[in-house]
């Protein structure tokens, strides 16, 4: 909502009140103001001129010589290149030491050899926008067409020296959609009064009913509908001063007849809308519900199909408006249009906002009626704009509006106390400062005791509850005058619960191993939404939930692995010369277990992706690109900081990823995602180099976390180290050795490790050495050197009977 | 035999003194001090001395070897300081050459944010609260006071997956899970954050997805000067103890008064710049008193029973702090904006 300061000032003394002021005001009680448009001249070297005389330039072929009456008797002359300027123009002289927008100064010049002082303005060079400008001024100078004087100020003429103040209206506050409800806002806030427009309207003796009657078939769509018949009109432009509001408010002048009714729109807040009543072609009104498929052809010259929930206007057989959106082309009003049918109606929200936005229409008439309108002064907007087009149009009222349905309203009372406001406000606030606060809001009440009553007028039927009315007194009482308390309520744990604690110990592992933390978009492409899914969501048999109405295919679908995403974000930085990433987020994928059309089930999951050189230390001949065990060292490290010591990896053929360089991760013998290198053609897909991958179900990690630390005493007896090395089959997993050696090395053995593993020269095709590091250790006693003997032993004797391993020198 | 041992004695002093490494050093000691030495041989030769002779040369012959003895452990001393002098000299490395870089990762900065303001509200006995991204029509509006079909819906243009279930346009479902769960009995202090998304075309200032972090106490007389309390040390801690904060009228239809909560510009502080768009506030959140009908859905007796809310957006707060002008930094992962923020 734009609203012109020099307009509100008619409503409402405001000469005490800077601009500036008056916006903070305004923000600070109750509507934000998004801006304050600073006036686009304001100069008293801005003057209305009249030109005596116009002749060529002796010394230029396209430029005219003028004297121009500046006032006072002063003549000045002036070099003008506009085609359109003659003599016996009134015209927007700047004299020198006018600034135009844009900085541009005036100054007296000389033009081929002759003297200018100043200059003819267009409207362009006066900062008005073009879209306000009529066709016959775009190309020249503007000239005046109402009585004006030589050395008149323009600025005020033309309202340039208006400040514009920009509301950021929250829906609530509907009532200020209009210039007589910013009025009351603003006369409450500096306890002004509030000056209504006068209504005196003289009627002719025929009345409107012998033209038109009004039916309305659904009085819940269509509470009130009422019909004015202005006769005799002429359509024709309006005087400035009315142009100047339309413009103001950002409406584009058009004529009299729509200009009136789209001031009352903004003066009243109530949409009107004129029809040619020759046009219309009957002499009834009936509002009803379209039929679907009926048709209409609105005033922006689209053909629209209607459905059964919209409300028309129609002339008993055919639809002439949608209600409260738009009016059709076929009754608009013309230049020859003579007589107008007014009308004046309150529509139901709901219905309004369903044609609104069945037809993307938001015309400043439906975003009034979608927030609901005061039904109480529909007639008053009727007046008023009847009133206007008589002394605009000279048109003929006839005798009063014809009126189906009602425009009763029950109103509101709100009773509530000077100790509720004190319990939700904290502070305390006197009886008579609650009730004067009332009276500048200008609300009937009634004291009762402690109690205080108040009836709330239809422009405000925001208010509905105490609440409301807590709200109303404690913002005009100023929240600045609210002291700053703490709530003193019982004492009450809070902090971190152990499941949140364990997840930002996750974080803290995956960031101190390298990674950056990333939040990707939950709602990707449908095939990234299908790929990169671990096994054990793959298992659930779910397809990723699809969005209604996606805006873009880009955000259609619910991820189930955030990996696709993270995939892409290392192809950003790549694309940017960023070639070493390693990336992890932790987020959700969301599973509809249930079924199509159930919520989701959400589940964290912790997944990675990491590309280029992961030690680079090139002076010193290190230069290492991150591989398969680089990330699951990660893994592995995680695990170890989680406590979790039932993992395995396990060799896996999946999806989008590298056969011979992946595993499965299991947790106590369940899978909880995957670990590995992306699929050579993948890594095609997504434009990017060797790139390794996991995707972490946290949720199961998470749940089997221990709830607490437990302690073991540090043993005081030496640990014995041994190694063994082994030449087995090479397509033997590791992993497989060291279980057997851990089993056969018990009690005593704690731990077994890889140190090396041989392939090649020297070793028989199809073998491998692969070489154990051995720890062992007695928590209660030194081991002697014939236990260590007899483990070794039953080691060496299992593994080449179970994998005929052959014991390396 | 006198007389020879003190020749003995120079001898062996000048080859000590010659000796240029150990090994000759150790020559030295052998062939003097040896078993086979030069001064045991004389030792051995002193049994044909008279017994008057015999103490006095025997005096003398240790005393040459002591004497030999210790020159010959100096001069070791000096040696090995040597050898070590010149390995030392030897290993020197030009410390100006760059070291082994190690793999640092970081936090990104909206979980920062969060996290932080997680930190804050924990310490002051609230529990950090958190619900699903895909939520039922019921949770994101109905049980916060936006019935179907009210105006304000429009306010947060939706992703519906199915009529009755959309992507959460706010953090507030949240709020009305969490008073569920207490079954009517507070007092409820919970932070919420988490992902939220609305219908926008992504630009410098939209996201389809975002974040919120909000906060709800709710307990026997809570007030708006408690709200007012709250949120001052929320805008102090966050942007600095030198801000003032102001709280101006709002809507929102989960609370009722709503507020929106500006901060002071720190960049004009106070006289209006472009930051504040020349108004010396700079808007950081939305707040209220939870609205009855919100309190009575939930359970709570709304006689009894009042409380605050306030919500907040982590990039916005981010984008203020840093000055970060585009809000698709926040979402491209791009690691020349994540590494600035990794030890914030």
């Amino acid at each position: 909502m734009l609203v012109s300061t020099n307009w509100l000032k008619q409503y409402v003394n405001l000469d005490h009140v800077s601009v500036n002021q008056l916006a903070e005001d305004i923000t600070k009680t109750g509507v934000e103001v998004e801006q304050v448009i600073p006036p686009l001249v304001d100069s008293e070297h801005l003057v209305v001129g009249y030109v005596k005389e116009c002749v060529q330039h002796p010394n230029a072929d396209k430029l005219n010589l003028c004297q121009v009456d500046v006032g006072n008797g002063e003549i000045a002359q002036i070099v003008c290149g506009a085609t359109n300027v003659t003599e016996g123009q009134y015209v927007v002289v700047a004299r020198p030491g006018a600034v135009l927008p844009g900085g541009f100064k005036i100054k007296k010049a000389k033009l081929r050899g002759e003297a200018s002082e100043g200059m003819i303005c267009s409207l362009q060079e006066l900062g008005i926008d073009e879209k306000y400008i009529d066709e016959k001024y775009k190309d020249g100078i503007y000239v005046i067409e109402e009585e004006v004087k030589a050395g008149q100020l323009a600025a005020p003429l033309l309202n340039l020296n208006d400040h514009i103040i920009e509301f950021d209206l929250t829906p609530n506050r509907a009532d200020c959609l209009s210039m007589i409800g910013v009025g009351y806002e603003v006369a409450a806030i500096y306890n002004q009064e509030m000056k209504t427009p006068e209504l005196n309207l003289t009627t002719a003796d025929e009345q409107s009913s012998d033209y038109i009657s009004v039916e309305i078939e659904d009085e819940q769509a269509n509470p009130y509908y009422g019909a004015w018949i202005i006769k005799d009109l002429q359509v024709k432009p309006s005087p400035l001063w009315l142009q100047n509001r339309l413009i103001s408010a950002g409406i584009r002048p058009i004529n009299n007849v729509v200009d009136v009714t789209n001031y009352v729109l903004l003066e009243y807040g109530q949409p009107l809308h004129a029809f040619d009543y020759e046009r219309f072609q009957s002499n009834k009104v009936v509002t009803r519900l379209a039929k679907d498929g009926e048709t209409i052809k609105t005033l922006d010259g689209e053909e629209r199909t209607l459905t059964a929930d919209q409300l028309v206007i129609t002339n008993g057989s055919e639809a002439h408006a949608i209600a409260g959106v738009m009016g059709g082309e076929h009754s608009e009003v013309q230049e020859d249009t003579s007589t107008v049918l007014l009308e004046a109606a309150y529509f139901e929200p709901q219905t309004v906002r369903q044609s609104s936005k069945y037809h993307g229409i938001r015309s400043e008439a439906s975003i009034r009626y979608e927030k609901g309108l005061d039904i109480t002064r529909v007639k008053e907007a009727a007046t008023r704009a009847a009133q206007l087009l008589a002394e605009l149009g000279e048109g003929q009222v006839l005798g009063s509006i014809v009126e189906a349905g009602s425009t009763e309203w029950t109103n509101d009372v709100i009773t509530f106390n000077q100790v509720e406001m004190a319990e939700r406000i904290g502070a305390n606030i006197s009886l008579e400062n609650m009730t004067s606060i009332i009276e500048r809001l200008r609300f009937d009440y009634e004291v009762n005791g402690e109690d205080i009553s108040v009836t709330v007028p239809p422009r405000r039927r925001d208010l509905k509850i105490k609440e409301d009315m807590v709200e109303e007194i404690a913002r005009l009482y100023g929240y600045d005058n609210i002291p700053f308390t703490l709530p003193t309520g019982v004492m009450n744990q809070g902090g971190l619960t152990k499941r949140q604690k364990h997840l930002r110990a996750v974080h803290g592992y995956l960031q101190s191993s390298g990674l950056y933390e990333s939040v990707t978009y939950s709602l990707t492409t449908e095939d990234k939404a299908n790929q990169l899914v671990s096994p054990e969501v793959e298992v659930l048999n779910v397809k990723p939930v699809r969005l209604a109405m996606p805006m873009s295919d880009l955000h259609s679908h619910l991820r189930l692995s955030a990996v696709p995403e993270l995939i892409s974000s290392l192809q950003y930085n790549v694309a940017r010369n960023q070639y070493n990433v390693g990336l992890y987020e932790v987020g959700s994928i969301y599973t509809q277990t249930e079924g199509e059309g159930t919520q989701p089930t959400e589940r964290l999951r912790a997944s990675a992706a990491i590309t280029g050189l992961w030690e680079n230390h090139p002076w010193q001949g290190v230069k290492k690109p991150v591989d398969f065990f680089v990330i699951k060292g990660i893994l592995e490290g995680l695990f170890d900081y989680l406590k979790l010591n039932d993992v395995e990896f396990e060799q896996a053929n999946l999806e989008s990823l590298h056969p011979g360089r992946t595993a499965v991760i299991k947790l106590s013998g369940s899978v909880v995602g995957y670990v590995g290198q992306l699929h050579p053609m993948t890594q095609k897909q997504y434009d990017i180099q060797e790139t390794y991958v996991f995707d972490l179900d946290l949720e199961t990690i998470l749940g089997a976390m221990d709830e607490r630390d437990v302690y073991e005493p540090i043993t005081k007896y030496p640990a014995i180290a041994q190694d063994l090395a082994f030449v087995v089959s090479q397509d033997l997993p590791a992993r497989v050795l060291e279980e057997a050696i851990m089993e056969q090395g018990q009690p005593h053995l704690k731990s077994v490790r890889v140190f090396d593993v041989y392939e090649g020269e020297h070793m028989e095709e199809g073998k491998k050495s692969i070489a154990f590091n051995l720890i062992f250790q007695n928590n209660e006693r030194t081991l002697k050197d014939e236990e260590i003997e007899e483990a070794r032993k039953s080691i060496v004797s299992y593994l080449e009977q179970q994998y005929q391993a052959v014991l390396r020198g | 035999m006198k007389e020879r041992l003190q020749t003995l004695k120079q001898e062996a002093l000048d080859q000590v003194n010659s000796a240029s490494d150990q090994r000759a050093l150790q020559d030295v000691k052998v062939y003097y001090l040896g078993k086979k030495g030069q001064i045991t041989d004389v030792l051995k030769g002193m049994g044909k001395l008279s017994k008057e002779e015999r103490p006095v040369v025997g005096q003398l012959a240790n005393e040459v070897r002591d004497e030999i003895t210790e020159a010959i452990e100096t001069k070791q001393q000096t040696l090995e300081k040597q050898a070590i002098e010149k390995q030392l000299q030897e290993e020197a490395v030009d410390v100006t050459l760059p070291g082994k870089p190690s793999q640092i990762g970081g936090s990104h900065l909206l979980m920062s944010v969060i996290r932080d303001i997680e930190d804050l509200f924990t310490s002051m006995g609230y529990q950090v609260a958190e619900g699903p991204e895909v939520e039922t029509d019921y949770y994101n509006f109905e049980a916060l006071n936006l019935p179907k079909g009210h105006p304000a819906r429009d306010m947060q243009d939706s992703f519906y997956i199915t009529e009755e279930l959309l992507m959460r346009t706010h953090t507030s479902p949240v709020q009305a899970r969490t008073m569920n769960k207490h079954e009517g009995k507070g007092p409820v202090k919970i932070i919420c954050p988490g992902k939220v998304y609305r219908r926008d075309t992504d630009d410098a200032t939209h996201s389809h997805q975002f974040t919120q972090i909000e906060g709800l106490y709710v307990d026997e007389n809570i007030r708006m000067s408690d709200l007012k309390g709250t949120l001052n040390v929320l805008a102090k801690h966050l942007f600095g103890e030198d801000r003032e904060i102001r709280l101006r009228p709002s809507f929102f239809p989960f609370t009722e008064p709503s507020v929106e909560m500006d901060i002071s510009c720190k960049v004009c502080g106070g006289d209006g710049c472009s930051v504040c768009k020349k108004t010396g506030w700079i808007e950081i959140l939305g707040a209220g008193l939870v609205h009855p009908n919100v309190l009575e859905m939930a359970g709570f007796d709304s006689n009894k029973y009042s409380g605050f809310a306030f919500g907040m957006g982590p990039e916005r707060i981010a984008m203020l702090k840093y000055g970060i002008e585009d809000i698709r930094h926040f979402y491209t992962n791009d690691v020349r904006f994540l590494k600035q923020f990794h030890r914030v």
